[in-house]
């Protein structure tokens, strides 16, 4: 147990987009704040930092959080997926291909939050409806885009994805 | 953000310890997704946090036929959603739990986390409250219960004394013949706290037309969650057709208690509360009759 | 009468090889990777980071104000206060703008809005900032508030601005006030008008306060240096804009100041002026020159930026048996917030600007009140008082029985007839929409349910041109850099690259263009009024031009003729009458045989920008015991003009309509009694989210501007306009109530429905 009280920073050990990370933050920092000021990670975006907006998405632990809404010290030894680890070494995830094809990005700020939510979405289910698709983006607000190229481009990733698994399962 | 120390504990003794000798400086993390914002915002004050998530006992989930549903007070809403018996047994629950937050907010804010925040709008509490769950309550005097509908004492306090925690909610097995739902009026179809928030349960006759039983409660209409007992008292032994419900809405009605605030007038809330008691009502009835077959 | 559309006519489409097709954007791949570099992304060394004091009073003397607490803060490198900003002396309307300007940047001598700043910190953390402020003591002196229009005009309001009068058609008022301006546009004879008509309905509005609500909060980072040098980098749809603020309120030359435009997360004619730009620039100052950052979070985006006017709106139509407008009045009384400047100028050609009226009068007034300096907002003025307008035009459609397309058709401007303010239009493209409108499956479509209505509502909006510059470079690769002034707010870059390749008949792909910072483009105006893919797209086309005489002389050079012999088409030189011929690429290869690299700048300010159009249709159905509003489906038909990125026209289409859906239905500003803001945070202010927000069908008509080299007209702002009213005459034909305040909120629309039936 904590033997110093109110001690100012704090050691934490995670693992960020696939990466062994350790810092030192204060108790008060919030994991979006170490993201972007401490660590350069400023693809996860601050918007209301009140849990509102959605645009500081990321996941922790496979779940998707607000980051404006976790402390930094509370993901010890947990992993974190932010934006900039979406994409594999070569090209893009799906999704950000078809954020990009079907005109689903306009000013980008809520873009990064928005592909965490449907890539949660899509590894909760592959094969969403637009209904679901529209509930698991409810807590990312869009000002621009009106949504509806956005709901577009969840739905052709998930059927791009659906096509390489079957791909995938064809091969011997 | 004021400044605060984090512990992180492992067991409910500690935390008690630790909430004990705070001098009421210390607060519990949870979910943090009230507590964080009330604290960035200065409407809550903190020296201590004192992470509960970790600790086993406030992460069971588990249903038996005799003891029903015990829920760790630290279960995220989204494990909760994602219970296959619980969504069964609790749909009024479940569907409370499904409202909370966005799937963001979902992720991290348990149930008992909103139960504790004591909010007059929290949309678990009526659920609770027709579920007839039973909070067990850890503190340095001991263990303790109490029934949900007595948890709350005035919007952001409870009963729990100091270092006090609430440890899991306990909800009774459905006797046959129940049915339960939640629902709640918000301007926006997400992202909103209720106007209105409206719990309904009841337990049918074999015949499927006699209320033998029936529970109520109402958020965002009182100072505390409400239990209207007299729609209770008044359904039991009724039948359950449109015109007992309509009566039993219009008894709610007549129990709230509203305010004006930035979320609604207090005569859109009455107009409101006895429409959503009577939808809710009206779900409850159907799940019934459902389950019997 | 005559078929629709008849007055102008229909040419063939020019075959464009660039213009009209749907490539990626070449900012989106930085956008879904998480690297663009957005304003609070901005990283420098040694940064502090400031943040802000704001008043927790709505009207205000400020009394004292004690930083001593604060300074002393361990980490706190500077405190500011309005006595850090220099006095302005100059006299008249301009010297009382820059006053307003500075006294927003930092409240002098009262505070005029909860929210309003009143003092700045940096620190080396932004928690030590906040602490900071929190050890600052201000000793206010309350005063009544004015809240609201009406409050503000009665003869005992508390009065805002001690040195205002009103300027009333030009006529200078001797009395303290809170009215600032009355404006008018009048013709023909309005009594006889209202006299000649069978009908005549009238009828009051109210609309609330709402906020462009870009996701994204102001920021900036300023380095100011000790040779006087200041550097900002801030999210702004007008980089030269906030430079000239910065240098009014600093009173500074604007040459020493450059401003950077970061990727920009929204705006809607929020971010055309500066707030913490110049606090910045000032903390760095103070603390030594080291960069200073700082960002709003919401609370302060919604209670300290520039919401739109809350307005009060009187509208009276009068019409003959026939349906056609015989007379038409409007007053608009706007809230300008705590200094002068509501966007009547836009509200009042709108109101009745789709519209041919012969006896018309429209009256303005601009009044200030103790809520924020309203600013911009998409189309700015004009979405309020269309709702005021076209639900009196629904009304006495319904009133006649006549079909709503039906009275637009006859009584519809068309080309050659005047504006609200007298100007002829130009070639326009509304009769085109109305009849896309018509033939539109929607329109005709069963409702399908009960409570369910269908709303229509129609719009004219000005657009703007104005001031544009732009550079570009020749590679020897082939490819051709455009560096240009206009900030890139939604897709520009692209647009704008498009039409460069389409004058210069290379691929897309060979066009790279960024958006300069105020020292390496001459100036330009900001990114709004619709103007950019018009305005600076121009600027595009005359620098292809440009690019294409000079690489003629180097082709001449080259085959050693006279470059009147080049002759230049479809992206190849060729010499007239000869065989030799170069592609652009070819030739760029070899430039430097011909003596030197190669480079053009364009400046214009575009005249002729076109008006645009949109006919919007909407179903609804309400729940008639909740007052819940549902939007089941909405079609949007917009004259685009050309459309040179179809996808982006949608875009723009789409998210207009979305904001305007949140305008009708959600978002207003709430104050209590003493005037603070209640809910100034994105829970309580709603903006829209992905349920509310239905499948919005984009339909675009394309009359081409023809005083534009591509036919661009304006496209972003015009979406705002329709939707408040679409809505409200949705929800009259479903339940039979005519809203007449926005928002109209559950609340609302179930009282309205509750009240008819009593
Ligand atoms: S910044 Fe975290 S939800 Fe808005
Ligand atoms: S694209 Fe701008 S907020 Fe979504």
């Amino acid at each position: 147990m904590n033997s110093k009280p109110y001690a100012k920073k704090v050691q934490v050990q995670a693992q960020i987009n696939g990466e062994p990370v350790e810092f030192l933050c204060e108790p008060r920092q919030t994991l979006l704040e170490v993201l972007r000021e401490s660590l350069g990670l400023t693809g996860a975006k601050e918007g209301c930092s009140n849990g509102n907006c959605g645009a500081c998405s990321v996941l922790l632990d496979g779940v998707l959080v607000n980051a404006c809404l976790v402390l930094a010290v509370e993901i010890q030894d947990k992993r974190v997926l932010t934006i900039e680890g979406l994409a594999p070494r070569e090209g893009l995830h799906p999704l950000q291909e078809e954020f990009l094809r079907q005109g689903a990005v306009q000013c980008g700020f809520c873009t990064p939050g928005m592909i965490l939510s449907a890539k949660a979405l899509l590894d909760h289910n592959p094969h969403p409806g637009e209904s679901e698709i529209r509930r698991w983006l409810a807590g990312n607000l869009c000002r621009c885009t009106g949504y509806e190229k956005i709901v577009r481009a969840v739905q052709a990733a998930a059927e791009r994805l659906s096509q390489q698994e079957a791909a995938v399962e064809v091969k011997p | 953000m004021q400044e605060f120390d984090y512990v992180r504990v492992q067991s409910v003794q500690e935390a008690v310890a630790l909430l004990a000798g705070e001098e009421n400086r210390a607060r519990i993390l949870c979910g943090g997704t009230d507590l964080l914002v009330q604290l960035r915002e200065g409407q809550r004050q903190a020296r201590l946090l004192v992470d509960i998530k970790t600790i086993p006992e406030l992460n069971q989930l588990h249903y038996d036929p005799v003891n029903g549903l015990t829920l760790g007070a630290a279960v995220s809403c989204l494990r909760l959603c994602q219970d296959e018996t619980a969504r069964q047994l609790y749909p009024g629950l479940v569907e409370a739990a499904s409202l909370i937050g966005s799937v963001q907010i979902q992720g991290r804010a348990s149930v008992g986390g909103n139960v504790c925040n004591a909010s007059p709008a929290a949309d678990s509490i009526p659920a609770l409250i027709v579920h007839r769950a039973v909070c067990r309550l850890v503190g340095p005097g001991g263990e303790r219960q109490a029934a949900i509908e007595q948890f709350c004492c005035a919007p952001g306090k409870t009963i729990l004394q100091r270092g006090e925690i609430l440890v899991s909610l306990h909800l009774p097995p459905p006797p046959p013949g129940f049915g339960a739902g939640y629902l709640r009026f918000t301007p926006r179809n997400e992202m909103d706290i209720a106007v209105v928030g409206a719990g309904a349960a009841v337990i049918l006759a074999e015949d499927q037309q006699t209320i033998r039983w029936a529970r109520l409660a109402l958020g965002a209409v009182a100072p505390t969650p409400l239990w209207v007992e007299a729609a209770g008292d008044f359904l039991a032994g009724r039948a359950a057709d449109a015109e007992n419900v309509q009566q039993a809405a219009r008894l709610a009605r007549q129990a709230a208690r509203p305010i004006r605030d930035v979320r609604g007038e207090a005569a859109q809330r009455s107009q409101l509360v006895e429409v959503l008691a009577r939808r809710a009502l009206e779900t409850a009835i159907q799940r019934a009759r459902a389950a019997v077959h | 009468m005559s078929a629709d559309p008849q007055d102008s006519v229909q040419e063939a489409a020019p075959a464009y090889r660039v213009i009209g097709t749907r490539p990626i954007r070449q900012d989106g791949l930085d956008k879904v990777t998480g690297r663009a570099v957005f304003g609070a992304d901005v990283r420098l060394p040694e940064t502090l980071y400031g943040a802000v004091l704001r008043s927790p009073h709505a009207h205000a003397r400020l009394l004292s104000i004690d930083t001593r607490q604060a300074e002393a803060l361990p980490g706190v490198k500077a405190v500011v206060t309005a006595a850090d900003l220099p006095a302005i002396t100059l006299e008249g309307d301009w010297g009382d703008n820059l006053r307003y300007q500075s006294q927003n940047t930092l409240a002098a001598d009262k505070v005029l809005y909860y929210g309003h700043a009143v003092a700045a910190v940096a620190a080396v953390s932004p928690h030590i900032a906040s602490e900071a402020l929190r050890s600052i003591q201000v000793v206010y002196d309350p005063l009544p508030a004015a809240l609201d229009v009406r409050q503000a005009m009665r003869e005992d309001a508390p009065i805002l601005l001690d040195t205002l009068r009103t300027d009333s058609l030009g006529q200078r008022g001797n009395q303290p006030t809170n009215v600032a301006s009355h404006a008018r546009f009048e013709r023909g004879d309005l009594e006889q008008g209202f006299a000649q008509a069978a009908l005549v309905v009238e009828r009051e509005f109210e609309t609330a306060t709402v906020h462009p609500g870009y996701i994204e909060p102001q920021n900036a980072s300023a380095i100011y240096q000790s040779n006087g040098q200041v550097t900002i980098w801030c999210s702004t749809q007008a980089a030269f804009g906030i430079r000239d603020d910065v240098a009014n309120v600093l009173q500074i030359p604007v040459g020493q100041i450059c401003v950077i435009p970061t990727e920009i997360g929204g705006g809607f004619g929020g971010k055309n002026s500066a707030y913490l730009e110049p606090l910045a620039a000032l903390l760095s100052k103070k603390s030594g020159g080291r960069p200073v950052k700082m960002a709003m979070n919401y609370s302060e985006v919604l209670a300290a930026t520039g919401p739109t006017s809350a307005s009060y709106i009187h509208v009276k139509v009068g019409v003959d048996r026939d349906g056609l407008i015989t007379a038409a009045q409007a007053t608009l009384v706007y809230a300008a917030g705590a200094y002068p400047g509501s966007p009547l100028w836009g509200g009042m050609p709108a109101i009745f600007g789709a519209y041919r009226v012969d006896n018309l009068r429209v009256d303005g007034y601009d009044v200030v009140v103790n809520r924020p300096r309203s600013g911009s907002l998409r189309a700015p003025g004009a979405a309020n008082a269309v709702f005021a307008s076209e639900t009196v035009m629904d009304e006495i459609c319904e009133k006649l029985g006549m079909d709503v397309l039906e009275f637009r058709r006859l009584n519809g401007v068309r080309q050659g007839d005047r504006r609200s303010d007298g100007v002829p239009l130009p070639r326009i493209g509304f009769h085109e929409a109305l009849q896309a409108a018509r033939q539109h499956p929607h329109y005709t479509a069963p409702l399908g349910g009960p409570h369910r209505g269908r709303g229509v509502a129609c719009a004219y909006w000005g657009n703007h041109g104005g001031k544009s510059s732009a550079t570009a470079s020749v590679h020897a690769d082939g490819s051709v850099s455009l560096l240009e002034g206009s900030v890139d707010v939604s897709g520009t870059r692209t647009s704008l690259a498009m039409q460069l390749a389409e004058t210069l008949g290379i691929p897309l792909e060979a066009i790279h263009p960024r958006v300069a910072d105020t020292n390496a483009v001459a100036y330009t105006e900001g990114s709004y009024g619709s103007r950019t893919t018009f305005a600076t797209g121009w600027v595009v086309y005359e620098l292809g031009q440009k690019l294409i005489a000079l690489l003629s002389e180097r082709a001449a050079i080259l085959w050693e003729t006279s470059p009147d012999q080049v002759q230049f088409a479809e992206g190849v030189f060729s010499h007239k009458g000869g065989e030799k011929r170069l592609a652009f690429k070819e030739l760029a290869a070899r430039l430097d045989e011909t003596g030197s690299p190669l480079m053009a700048s364009v400046s214009l300010a575009a005249g002729g920008a076109g008006p645009a159009f949109a006919v919007h249709l909407v179903d609804v159905e309400v729940d008639p015991e909740t007052g819940k509003v549902q939007i089941l489906r909405y079609t949007a038909v917009q004259d685009a003009g050309q459309a040179i990125h179809p996808g982006l026209v949608e875009g723009q289409i789409q998210g207009g309509v979305a904001q305007g859906i949140g305008w009708a239905l959600h978002e207003g500003y709430v104050y209590d009694e003493a005037g603070r803001l209640l809910n100034a945070n994105l829970l309580d202010y709603r903006l829209p989210t992905c349920l509310d927000v239905p499948a919005i069908e984009p339909v675009i008509v394309e009359m081409p501007n023809p005083r534009h080299p591509y036919g661009v007209r304006g496209v972003g702002e015009i979406p705002i306009i329709p939707p408040p009213a679409a809505i409200a005459n949705a929800i009259a034909r479903a339940v039979g109530v005519r809203l007449t305040q926005l928002p109209m909120s559950p609340g609302r629309v179930l009282a309205a429905r509750l009240a008819r039936d009593a």
